[in-house]
C-alpha cells in the first residue's frame, strides 16, 4: 500500500515538477532543507535517544542548511532504506540524498541524479564470528552471507566469490537491521557491507567482542551526497558545501577559532570567510556561507572525528579520508 | 438497456433524446476521457523521465543481473542470468509458496472449522482458541515470530539435529536426501501413471454402480492401492532403482540433498496458519448454514456421523463456503508479498526490491509487478468461480 502510494505520488510529482526544478529557491522559500538520510547506521545517520540525528551524513545536511539558510537546525531528516533512497530523491521528497551512497557510473547516469563529491572513501568488508576461526575472506568458500538489498554490496559480493571460484549462499534482506539480526541469530556465517558499516553494526551485536572484521576490502565504495540531475545551481551549492568543509580543515579553521579568524589577513582565509570577494553571492548564497558551516557544524575533520573517528564509539582510523596534505586522498578545489 | 427490459419499442424521439443513443454517447465520451488521461499520464511520465535523465523502457530485461538469489526453482547464476530470469525466479517462488500455502491452509482450515463445531468440549475450545488468537494478531508479526523465534530456537550447524547423517535440521534450514532416479525407475513411473488412470476409471465405475444399485464401493482403499501400493511393489521388484544423494556437512554449510531454507518455511507456516484461521470460520459458517434437519434426517436413516458430514452436510455447505474461500485464497496470494520482511526471495523481494534498485526503473518494475499480481489473482478467482458454478445449486 505504501509502495503504491509512493508510486502514485512519484507519478504526480514527476508530472507536476518538471526537470529543471529550482531547488535552491524552493529550499529558501520553505525555510527548511529536506535531507534523505540513513536512519539506522551509527556514525552516518542515526537518531539518538532524544531524537537528535547524529552522523557524518547528517552533519553534511546540517552544513548545507547552515550555508543556505544560515541555521544548521533547519533540516528535516527522512530516514530511507537502501532500496527506497533513489526514488525519494527522484520524486522530490528530499532535496539532498546523504545516505552513505556509493558513487557508481550507472547510478550517476541512469537514475536521474548527480553525485556531488565523496564524503567518505569506503570499501566493502566482511564480519564473521571469531569462533569460526576464519582469518581471510578467501576462506569463506561455501559460506552463507547476509546482505542488504539494493546495494552495490550485493553485486560486489557475487563478483568477489565468482572471481575467486568460491561457492556462496546469499541471504538478502530489505534493511540492514534485518540482515544484521539474521547474522546475529546464526542464519549466516558472515555479514557484509561497507567497512564503516561493519564497525557500526558490530557495536549493536549482542557481544561485539565475539566478532571480527576480516582484513580484505573487496571493492571501492566512494560514499557521497547526491542531488537531482538537471538543477546545476543546486548541484554547485551542495558540491561546494563539502569542499568548504574540507578547505576549512586545510586552513585550520575550526568551530572554536572561526570567530577570531574572521579578522585574519591570510588571503585564503579572507576569501573563505567572505571578507574578500563575493564567492557566496556567486553560488546564490549569503556572504558568510562558509563561516556558518564551520561555526555551526565544524570542518570536515571535526565532523569525521566526532561521528566516526576517535571521538566516537566507532573509532575508525581516518585512513584514506585524511586530507591530501596529511597522506590521505581528500582534496578539495580552492575557493577563489 | 432499459428498453430491453421493458420490451416495448420506445416512442419516436429525436436521436439526441433517444436513451440508447445517449447512453452510447456518454459511454464513448467517458471511454475517450479515460484513454486521454491514461495516454496523457503515460507520455507525460515518459517525457519527464527523459528530461530528468532517468532510464526508461524495458531494455533492462535482458541485462545481466549480477546478484545472487538464495532459493531458485530454475537455474540462476549471477554471471549469466538476466533481470528477466530474476523475475521468473521471483514469480515461481511466489507461486510455490502461494500454492503450498493454499493447500495447507485449506486442510488445516477445514479441520479447525469442523472441530469448532465438535460436541467434544475440549476440541471445540481448542479450535476456537486457535481461531481467535491467530486471526487477531497481524500477519507481519506472526511472520516475524516464525522467522526470528524459530530461527533462534534451532541449533547451529555444528549441533544440528540429524538422523542417520542423512536428515539435518539447524538454523540454516532443513535438509533431506534427494532421490535420484536410476535406470529402471521408469517402470515405477509407468505403473504410477497407470494406477492413476485406473483409479479414475474405478471412481466413475463405482459412482455409476452406486447410482444404479445403491451399493457403495471402497473407492478410497482401491485408489490408495492403485496409486501408492502398486508402484511401491514394482519399486521393490525392480530392486529399488533410486539413489539417494545425502546432504553433506561442509565447513560452513550443508550441501547437496533437498534444502528447505528457513525463510521459506517461516513464510509458508505463517501464511498457512494465519489464513487457516479465516478459512475455519468460513467453513463453520458454511456448515451452520446447512439446516439442522438435513443431519437429523440422515441420522434417522441410520447414516453414521462421519458419512453424514462428508456426504450430506459438507456438499451443501460448499455452496456457502466457496465464494468467501476464494477471497481467502486471494488474500493468501497477496499476503505472500510480506516475504520482504523475512528475506524470502519472492517476486516483490527480488523484483521490486533488488531489480528496481539496481535498474532504478521504478515505474516499469512496479507496473509489471502489479500486473502480475492482478493476473494471478484474476486467474485464481476465475478458477474458483468455475468451481462455484459446478457446485452451485442447480435449480430444475
Amino acid at each position: 500500500m505504501k509502495k503504491l502510494a509512493a508510486l502514485f505520488a512519484f507519478a504526480l510529482l514527476l508530472a507536476a515538477q518538471g526537470a529543471s526544478a529550482q531547488t535552491l529557491k524552493a529550499v529558501k522559500d520553505r525555510g527548511m532543507l529536506n535531507c534523505g538520510s540513513n536512519g539506522t547506521l551509527a556514525g552516518f545517520g542515526l537518531p539518538d535517544a532524544q531524537g537528535n540525528w547524529t552522523g557524518l551524513d547528517v552533519d553534511f545536511c546540517r552544513a548545507v542548511a547552515a550555508a543556505v539558510l544560515g541555521d544548521a537546525k533547519k533540516v528535516k531528516f527522512a530516514p530511507l532504506t537502501a532500496k527506497d533512497r533513489f526514488t525519494a530523491l527522484q520524486s522530490g521528497e528530499v532535496d539532498v540524498l546523504a545516505r552513505n551512497t556509493t558513487w557508481t557510473s550507472s547510478r550517476d547516469t541512469t537514475l536521474g541524479l548527480n553525485f556531488t563529491g565523496v564524503d567518505y572513501y569506503d570499501g566493502q568488508g566482511f564480519m564473521v564470528r571469531k569462533a569460526l576461526k576464519v582469518n581471510s575472506a578467501l576462506e569463506l568458500n561455501g559460506a552463507s552471507v547476509c546482505v542488504q538489498q539494493g546495494t552495490t554490496t550485493e553485486l560486489n559480493l557475487a563478483d568477489y566469490f565468482r572471481s575467486h571460484n568460491m561457492q556462496l549462499k546469499t541471504v538478502t534482506f530489505a534493511t540492514a537491521n534485518e540482515a544484521v539480526k539474521a547474522y546475529d541469530a546464526g542464519r549466516c556465517d558472515s555479514y557484509t557491507t561497507d567497512a564503516s558499516g561493519l564497525y557500526a553494526e558490530r557495536l549493536r551485536l549482542g557481544n561485539p567482542a565475539d566478532h571480527i572484521i576480516l582484513p580484505e576490502i573487496i571493492s571501492k565504495e566512494p560514499l557521497g551526497p547526491a542531488v537531482r540531475h538537471g538543477d546545476d545551481q543546486w548541484f554547485d551549492v551542495v558540491k561546494w558545501v563539502l569542499f568548504a568543509m574540507m578547505d576549512g580543515e586545510e586552513l585550520d579553521l575550526t568551530q572554536k577559532n572561526i570567530d577570531q579568524q574572521m579578522s585574519s589577513t591570510n588571503p585564503k582565509i579572507k576569501r573563505f570567510v567572505g571578507t574578500e570577494g563575493n564567492y557566496g553571492e556567486q553560488l546564490g548564497l549569503p556572504k558568510d556561507w562558509a563561516v556558518q558551516i564551520i561555526k555551526q557544524v565544524g570542518n570536515y575533520g571535526e565532523v569525521f572525528e566526532r561521528n566516526v573517528g576517535q571521538g566516537s564509539p566507532l573509532k575508525i582510523d581516518r585512513g584514506l579520508n585524511r586530507l591530501w596534505t596529511k597522506g590521505g586522498i581528500q582534496y578539495a578545489p580552492p575557493i577563489r | 438497456m432499459s428498453s430491453e427490459q421493458t420490451g416495448i419499442r420506445p416512442p419516436r424521439v429525436p436521436l439526441y433524446n433517444d436513451p440508447r443513443v445517449r447512453s452510447v454517447i456518454y459511454q464513448l465520451a467517458l471511454a475517450a476521457i479515460i484513454v486521454f488521461l491514461v495516454y496523457g499520464a503515460t507520455t507525460n511520465a515518459i517525457d519527464h523521465l527523459q528530461r530528468a535523465h532517468i532510464a526508461s523502457g524495458f531494455g533492462f530485461w535482458n541485462e545481466t543481473a549480477g546478484f545472487n538469489i538464495s532459493q531458485s526453482l530454475i537455474p540462476f547464476s549471477s554471471t549469466i542470468s538476466t533481470y528477466g530470469t530474476a523475475f521468473w525466479v521471483g514469480l515461481l517462488n511466489t507461486l510455490l509458496v502461494a500454492a503450498l500455502g493454499i493447500v495447507l491452509a485449506t486442510i488445516l482450515g477445514f479441520i479447525v472449522g469442523i472441530s469448532r463445531l465438535s460436541k467434544n468440549w475440549l476440541v471445540s475450545r481448542v479450535a476456537s482458541g486457535y481461531v481467535e488468537t491467530i486471526r487477531n494478531i497481524p500477519l507481519l508479526l506472526q511472520l516475524l515470530f516464525w522467522y526470528n523465534g524459530v530461527l533462534k530456537a534451532l541449533p547451529e550447524l555444528r549441533n544440528s539435529y540429524s538422523i542417520a547423517d542423512a536428515i539435518y535440521l539447524n538454523n540454516r534450514g532443513f535438509y533431506v536426501p534427494e532421490p535420484i532416479a536410476r535406470p529402471g525407475f521408469g517402470w515405477v513411473e509407468l505403473v504410477f501413471v497407470v494406477g492413476i488412470v485406473a483409479s479414475v476409471a474405478f471412481y466413475f465405475w463405482a459412482r455409476r454402480r452406486q447410482m444404479q444399485t445403491g451399493q457403495r464401493a471402497p473407492v478410497l482403499w482401491v485408489t490408495l492401492g492403485l496409486v501408492i501400493a502398486l508402484p511401491f511393489i514394482v519399486l521393490l521388484l525392480a530392486g529399488v532403482p533410486i539413489h539417494f544423494e545425502s546432504p553433506q556437512a561442509g565447513r560452513f554449510n550443508i550441501s547437496g540433498g533437498i534444502e528447505v531454507v528457513p525463510e521459506f518455511a517461516a513464510l509458508l507456516f505463517g501464511l498457512s496458519i494465519y489464513t487457516a484461521a479465516f478459512i475455519a470460520e468460513v467453513v463453520r459458517a458454511g456448515i451452520m448454514a446447512v439446516s439442522q434437519g438435513q443431519a437429523e434426517a440422515a441420522y434417522s436413516l441410520g447414516i453414521k456421523p462421519g458419512p453424514t458430514l462428508r456426504l450430506i452436510v459438507v456438499p451443501q455447505a460448499m455452496r456457502v463456503i466457496i465464494p468467501p474461500l476464494s477471497s481467502q485464497y486471494l488474500n493468501l496470494i497477496k499476503n505472500s508479498s510480506l516475504a520482504v520482511a523475512i528475506g524470502y526471495p519472492d517476486l516483490v523481494q527480488i523484483f521490486t526490491g533488488t531489480v528496481l534498485n539496481q535498474t532504478g526503473q521504478a515505474v516499469e518494475v512496479v507496473a509489471i509487478t502489479m500486473a502480475v499480481y492482478l493476473t494471478i489473482s484474476l486467474v485464481t478467482s476465475g478458477l474458483m468461480n468455475l468451481y462455484n458454478q459446478r457446485m452451485a445449486l442447480v435449480e430444475r
